[in-house]
């Protein structure tokens, strides 16, 4: 995500960058790259105005004309105000002192309201330990309540629907139910509505007044254009929401409209949403995104991420295995399905600074690693935990159990052999990138 | 002379702020800007390229239709108010491209296949679903025999919801269970169709970023099924586009065209207020007409896109 951003940015900055001198010519050259940048990333007309009118406006106040590593300077001015836009300290979701917290959703059609709810409950079941219950108050987009109700079962949360087209009885006879079922959090579904269409705008504020929640919700396609702000502002006006989720942001979009929303009706981020996996949600980090736009990485997300899918005690257990050179391919097989689970593994990749750009065009298949995964399962255990048995007719084997071929086999041991001594000589996160490198060499981890 | 130049970075910072102003439309902006002057000045053109940008149009574009502007202004020397508003709309309709014979928008038309195959393409939420259900409906409303496939089988209820839009057109639909393999479906679609006799057959698919190139390979998967049943088929293959979309809109073309040779567009959810201007650029560049577009949740909410009129609406002709 924002990569295009950041890269326009960061070639506008160096246009600046190196020359020992910048004239105020280089500057308004600079700005200008910023602002065409910006409207390329669909920021709004406006914000893309005012934000490239005070980078210029600081640029000239600094002293970046005299400083000693005036590209820098000018970078941390960009980085500031970026950050600025992007908008203070992340706020969480608001908890009710008497449960249950209820939070409404809404926004337009198919900007992924249905998709964010079950990721939300899977977030806060999983990670705040709470019981939430669904609320299908989408009674009008054909099986929106059935999709509510598949996502629902696997996350295991109870969904409330009812016969009538009636989402304010929805909405209220499920906060009811949840307190009766002692729930203590209930997440309103609401049908996509455009924010131009009176009656709809009625309805969802309708439906707020009537179960007054607690924290309220707009969720954004990252791809939005210019309209981003008429939207937002419009939903803001009629629902006053605390918030704003971006979705859809494992896309290329250079989601300009982030910058817009903030800027326009000045509510936090609270979430971004990456995926279609049901763990692809991440809580929205300004700063971190403001890093990112300027190509700086997001290393904080990723360690996050991991150590939500990490289990301390194990990861001790492995470090100690690396150290000790005990590292075998049940240990590897293990670590693959682990990644796995932690999302797309290219949004993994575009969080390791310099990275996205080390890989560009390069996308890592989110298939890549089953075939590496039926060559281990057709191993032995034993084969697993001492590869130095496997001579030419097991190979031979297991190529042939796993529908591949040898050759296939022979390099992914290479491949384990060569991992195992560069994990064996590393030993913090901070050579994550490192790892990922590795990954990238995998037999069939490229295409 | 950079764009920038132009549109920003100006002396002059006129303008009323806010938002609002992006759903004027730009004749009334023009309107203004013209206002006591009978000749085009910089200031003008300037305010063009703002509206055009404020519509999604998108940088590059934007310049191409200055640049052929100041062209043809730069010929003339006089050029009224209203001379460059037909300048504008000329330049922008040269940039559509037009409807093609062999791939009729006309509900009515003659169809030059028997089953005609459509496929149906787009990222996630655009209205892919939605649209099938409504060119279903149209297509069965002007006399032909019309075929349904169910081909997202990934994402939860898509199945329930194109078969509730089945039943609401009237049309039969072809359906595995949910997570079966949608070129298996593609499949079943078209040869169904083909022994059923159907005029024409359109198959849905998942939606899916196209960014990710395993989920586009599967969707040339797909694409070769329905060939393997009829030659040549699919004979069209339109891509849906969110009117509110921005310029990631000319990435989202210009994959699946690479990927399944995208042969029209339509732009879905346009009765906001987003002007869809992208698909000017994408429709030039590709080379693909816009042939649909949606402006509603009802059934009968999908007209024939027609250049004049689109040219019109984004100029906001009684936007307000």
């Amino acid at each position: 995500m924002f990569e295009d951003l950041s890269e326009k940015l960061e070639k506008a900055v160096q246009s600046v960058k190196g020359k020992s001198k910048i004239s105020e010519v280089n500057i308004a050259e600079t700005v200008r790259e910023i602002r065409r940048a910006l409207l390329d990333a669909d920021v709004n007309y406006e914000v893309a105005k005012a934000f490239t009118t005070h980078v210029k406006e600081k640029a000239e106040g600094e002293d970046v004309l005299t400083a000693v590593n005036p590209g820098q300077q000018f970078t941390k001015i960009v980085y500031d105000e970026l950050r600025e836009i992007l908008g203070g300290e992340r706020s969480d979701i608001k908890v009710a002192d008497v449960p249950p917290t209820v939070i409404l959703i809404a926004g337009l059609q198919g900007s992924g309201k249905t998709t964010f709810v079950a990721k939300l409950a899977r977030h806060l079941k999983q990670n705040n330990n709470r019981n939430p219950m669904l609320a299908a108050a989408d009674v009008y987009r054909p099986a929106a309540i059935d999709q509510l109700k598949t996502l629902a079962e696997q996350i295991d949360v109870p969904v409330y629907s009812i016969e009538q087209k009636d989402p304010v009885r929805v909405a209220k006879e499920t906060v009811s139910m949840a307190k009766s079922l002692a729930l203590d959090t209930v997440i309103i579904d609401t049908a996509g509505r455009m924010h131009i269409d009176e009656e709809m705008m009625n309805e969802v504020a309708d439906i707020k007044e009537a179960v007054d929640p607690h924290e309220t919700l707009f969720v954004v396609d990252s791809m939005t254009g210019q309209d981003a702000v008429n939207t937002a502002k419009e939903f803001n006006e009629r629902i006053n929401y605390d918030g704003v989720v971006l979705t859809k942001l494992d896309g290329d979009t250079r989601g300009g409209a982030a910058l817009s929303i903030k800027k326009v009706v000045n509510k936090p981020i609270k979430f971004v949403s990456m995926g279609e996996k049901l763990e692809s949600l991440a809580p929205f980090y300004p700063d971190r995104m403001a890093q990112r736009i300027l190509g700086m990485g997001d290393v904080v997300s990723l360690v996050e991420k991991a150590q939500e899918e990490y289990d301390e005690k194990k990861a001790q257990e492995l470090q100690k295995k690396i150290k000790k050179d005990k590292f075998d391919l049940e240990d590897f097989r293990e670590q693959l399905q682990k990644i796995q689970k932690m999302g797309d593994i290219n949004d993994l990749v575009n969080m390791i600074p310099g990275a996205s750009k080390a890989m560009k065009d390069q996308e890592i298949d989110e298939d890549a690693f089953k075939p590496i995964e039926a060559i281990i399962n057709s191993m032995t255990p034993e084969e697993r935990r001492d590869p130095d048995v496997l001579n030419g007719s097991r190979r031979k084997r297991i190529a042939k159990g796993a529908g591949v071929k040898v050759r296939d086999v022979n390099d992914l041991i290479k491949q384990f052999e060569q991992m195992k001594k560069m994990m064996k000589s590393m030993s913090k996160m901070g050579k994550m990138s490192q790892a990922m490198q590795g990954l990238k060499n995998l037999p069939f981890g490229r295409k | 002379m950079g764009f920038l130049e132009k549109i920003g970075l100006k002396k002059k910072e006129k303008l009323d702020k806010g938002v609002e102003k992006s759903r004027e439309g730009l004749l009334d902006k023009l309107g203004r800007a013209v206002a006591g002057k009978d000749e085009i000045d910089a200031a003008t053109l300037d305010e063009v390229e703002e509206v055009l940008i404020r519509s999604d149009v998108g940088v590059n574009t934007t310049l191409e239709i200055i640049d052929r502007i100041e062209e043809r202004v730069a010929k003339d020397k006089y050029v009224t108010q209203s001379e460059l508003q037909q300048m504008l709309r000329e330049e922008i309709i040269k940039l559509l491209k037009e409807h093609r014979p062999d791939h009729p928008a006309k509900f009515e038309a003659d169809l030059p296949n028997k089953p005609h195959v459509i496929m149906v393409v787009g990222v996630n939420g655009v209205g892919k679903t939605t649209t099938i259900g409504k060119l279903a409906h149209l297509y069965k409303k002007a006399g032909k025999k019309v075929m349904i496939g169910a081909g997202d089988t990934f994402r939860a209820a898509a199945v329930e919801q194109l078969e509730i839009w089945g039943d609401r057109a009237g049309v039969p639909l072809i359906k595995q269970k949910h997570g079966a393999d949608p070129a298996a479906v593609a499949y079943d679609t078209v040869a169904a169709a083909q022994s059923r006799d159907s005029d024409v057959v359109m198959v849905d698919t998942a939606g899916r970023l196209h960014n990710k190139k395993s989920l586009m390979e599967e969707l040339e998967k797909i694409k070769r099924a329905m060939g393997k049943v009829v030659e040549d088929a699919p004979h069209e293959v339109l891509l849906v586009l969110d009117a509110s979309t921005g310029q990631n809109a000319m990435q989202q073309a210009k994959h699946f065209t690479d990927v399944v040779d995208v042969t029209g567009l339509v732009l879905a959810k346009l009765d906001g207020t987003a002007k869809g201007g992208v698909v000017i650029g994408v429709s030039n560049e590709m080379d693909v007409p816009v042939k649909y577009i949606g402006v509603g949740e009802e059934i009968e909410d999908l007209q024939i896109f027609d250049r004049e009129d689109f040219v019109n609406a984004l100029f906001g002709d009684s936007a307000s």
